[in-house]
């Protein structure tokens, strides 16, 4: 017999977000039964083909796993090779992949903010039709998102799946004449970006906060792109080699999702929030004044001001963006020498969205036996199903348009990229 | 009298999502574009989803599951001119490899429950499903090229995109050809539409633009040998992005691919 109190809600196609989702989520009697994102990207199963293929080819091949963070793929990639042939990149090398990843932030987190997610706080359904009220804000957000882009071709021949990239450095590196005008554009997008900041503060935020475990890089110097230890706001610590031991992909019951899992707690969180809450010590004294002065705290556990953490994030990527061109010397070599061996590498680096992790066993020729790669959006769904659930909670009384809208917008607040979630398997529609 | 806009659906079928992102990487065009013709359906851009019909719609991705073989078709009823973007839409994508492997073994090397899986042996361009009306090629597209699909569309006439090879846009930008340098390149076989940006970076076009009207492969195979290269190499260079276009299977398996 049906229970009267027992309703369904279902976004059937999620938008606004990288990839295809869906949305379940299951009330009865007052309180939320089961929240599901559904997944039903179809997979393409890039760890199956890439046996076989040779080191040298991984960069391209692994930045067709998503196109909006190409160069978190390709970073982790050649990160994993170096660590696997025993490859050292240092100097200015070493500070033109941070730049060109300055790039892809500046590019990802300006899309998300103006396209995909101020929209959710500002009542239209897209940047687009949003810039008929607020024109200028959309504008100067696209200025910054092509300053963003103008670095990712400058230095890496395009925006969408760079070319540039290889093991141990690039193809051929940038003179300074062709950074100058970056600079130019970015010194502008700086101050756009910080304009920004000011202006997301002010949207109307749901008071929700989550006690998550936040998960990122944290190097001794830099806020994390490319390296540093694997840190938690619990007890983690660890070289990112040690990934498998403290984190795992577990089947769910009465669900065919693979669900990244600290092994030992459960769910847990990667991506700007997690970032800023373990670094914010290393941002610079300018973009810590900033987040001050729009009432962020050093620890931001609201999901829906994650819009606000990628504004400083965003300034932050302008700075250190200027600073390694201002700094930038071309080096004599656009790559050091790479000299394959059998061998296991890792690469974990921050994609916009979080921590990518890869791990490659490499033959002695260099031809891969195993890949696993494991993207920022699979590690986050736990998370994000974790959230629906209690954000659903808040507003039950409300119509189910409603809920509905605050369900997406809940999703939105990742920014989750379910074309890279290679691990993403569609969910059963019924849990308990 | 205002004509009514042209109405523009966007659809994703296996993909990375690359090429439609393209669209929202015309910052400059955007808000313009958008002026011209109305954005109906785009899920990856608006939560606003106004029904069909569509003057206009994009295809990115391949066919890789039952599902999406009969969604296509539905596309195909809604629109009434259909550009497939991208090597996935165009030529099945790299995910397109598994049609030369064994699917099952793809599937347990990812996932520990392969019965969960619900996916088809091939992955294949739009082309193979339905009729389409124009395909613009690369793995991603061009933007500027996709500007111009776009406008062309709206001003009525056919789109001007050259179908020659990569070689040529090399002279065009007055790049010193990689190949007389001891690099080997794809570019003599591959379509145009990138700009050639491998060979001004100093590496070998890797073929993302799949290939050209009656490419000569089996003559750049054999200079890629004068250069060094293995059969391997050979096989695996003509193996990915558009490793389905029957050209560059051909001549991968030629060599043992």
């Amino acid at each position: 017999m049906a229970d009267k109190t027992t309703k369904t809600i279902r976004v059937d196609y999620l938008a606004r977000v990288e990839g295809e989702g869906a949305l379940d989520l299951e009330i009865s009697d007052g309180r939320v039964v089961s929240a599901e994102l559904r997944i039903f990207e179809p997979p393409r199963f890039f760890e199956a083909f890439l046996r076989g293929r040779g080191y040298a080819e991984l960069p391209d091949i692994v930045a067709r796993i998503c196109g909006i963070c190409p160069i978190a793929y390709q970073m982790s990639a050649v990160h994993a090779i170096e660590n696997a042939f025993g490859v050292k990149v240092d100097g200015q090398l070493r500070a033109l992949r941070r730049l060109i990843y300055c790039g892809e932030w500046i590019e990802s987190h300006a899309l998300h903010v103006v396209m995909l997610h101020a929209p959710d706080f500002l009542g239209f359904p897209d940047g687009i039709r949003m810039a008929r009220d607020h024109g200028e804000a959309v504008r100067n957000t696209l200025t910054l998102k092509k300053a963003g882009n103008e670095l990712m071709r400058v230095v890496g021949g395009r925006e969408i799946h760079p070319v540039n990239v290889k093991a141990g450095g690039f193809h051929r590196v940038p003179t300074r004449s062709e950074l100058a005008p970056v600079a130019e554009s970015l010194a502008r997008a700086r101050d756009l970006a910080i304009g920004m900041v000011r202006w997301v503060a002010t949207f109307p935020f749901p008071d929700f906060e989550q006690d998550y475990e936040f998960v990122a890089l944290r190097h001794p110097d830099e806020y994390p792109l490319n390296e540093g230890r694997l840190v938690s706001s619990r007890d983690i610590d660890i070289d990112i080699a040690d990934f498998e031991t403290e984190f795992e992909e577990r089947h769910v019951a009465h669900s065919t999702a693979l669900h990244s899992l600290v092994k030992r707690r459960g769910a847990y969180l990667v991506g700007p929030l997690a970032r800023y809450a373990l670094n914010f010590d290393r941002l610079p004294a300018s973009v810590r004044e900033l987040a001050r002065e729009v009432g962020l705290d050093s620890v931001c556990r609201n999901p829906f001001k994650s819009i606000i953490v990628r504004g400083l994030e965003l300034v932050f990527a302008c700075d250190e963006a200027l600073r390694l061109i201002a700094a930038y010397e071309p080096p004599d070599l656009a790559a050091v020498p790479i000299e394959p061996r059998a061998g296991t590498g890792f690469g974990c680096t921050e994609a916009p969205r979080g921590i990518c992790w890869h791990r490659y066993d490499f033959q002695a020729d260099g031809s891969i036996e195993r890949a696993r790669i494991v993207p920022p959006t699979s590690q986050n769904q736990p998370t994000i199903e974790a959230d629906l659930a209690a954000v659903a909670t808040t507003v039950l009384d409300q119509p189910d348009d409603v809920i509905r809208h605050r369900c997406e917008q809940t999703i939105r607040n990742y920014d989750p990229c379910i074309s890279c979630a290679t691990h993403f398997l569609k969910l059963t529609v019924r849990r308990t | 009298m205002k004509a009514q806009r042209p109405r523009l659906a966007v659809w994703k079928f296996a993909s990375c999502d690359g090429c439609q992102l393209s669209l929202l990487d015309c910052e400059d065009e955007l808000l313009t574009l958008a002026g011209a013709i109305e954005i109906a359906n785009f899920p990856e851009a608006s939560s606003l989803i106004l029904d069909g019909p569509y003057d206009l719609s994009l295809v990115e991705g391949s066919i890789t599951t039952a599902h999406d073989a009969e969604r296509i078709q539905m596309v195909r009823q809604q629109s009434k001119f259909l550009v497939t973007i991208g090597a996935c839409a165009t030529a099945g994508g790299i995910q397109a490899l598994r049609n030369f492997a064994d699917v099952d073994d793809y599937i347990a090397a990812v996932y520990a429950s392969p019965k969960y899986i619900s996916t088809l042996a091939t992955s294949t361009p739009i082309s193979a499903h339905i009729a389409v009306d124009y395909e613009l090629r690369g793995c991603p597209i061009n933007k500027a090229q996709l500007i111009e699909v776009i406008s062309a569309y709206l001003a009525g006439r056919k789109p001007s995109i050259a179908a020659h090879s990569v070689c040529i846009e090399c002279k065009q930008r007055g790049a010193v050809c990689v190949m007389v340098q001891g690099t080997p390149c794809l570019g003599p076989v591959t379509h145009a539409g990138c700009g050639a940006i491998c060979p001004s970076f100093r590496r070998g076009c890797y073929g993302c633009y799949g290939p050209m009207e009656t490419p000569n492969t089996a003559a750049l195979a054999c200079e890629w040998q004068v250069l060094g290269a293995t059969p391997r190499d050979i096989a695996r260079v003509f193996s990915t992005f558009n490793a389905a276009a029957e050209a560059f299977r051909k001549e991968s398996k030629a060599h043992g691919g």
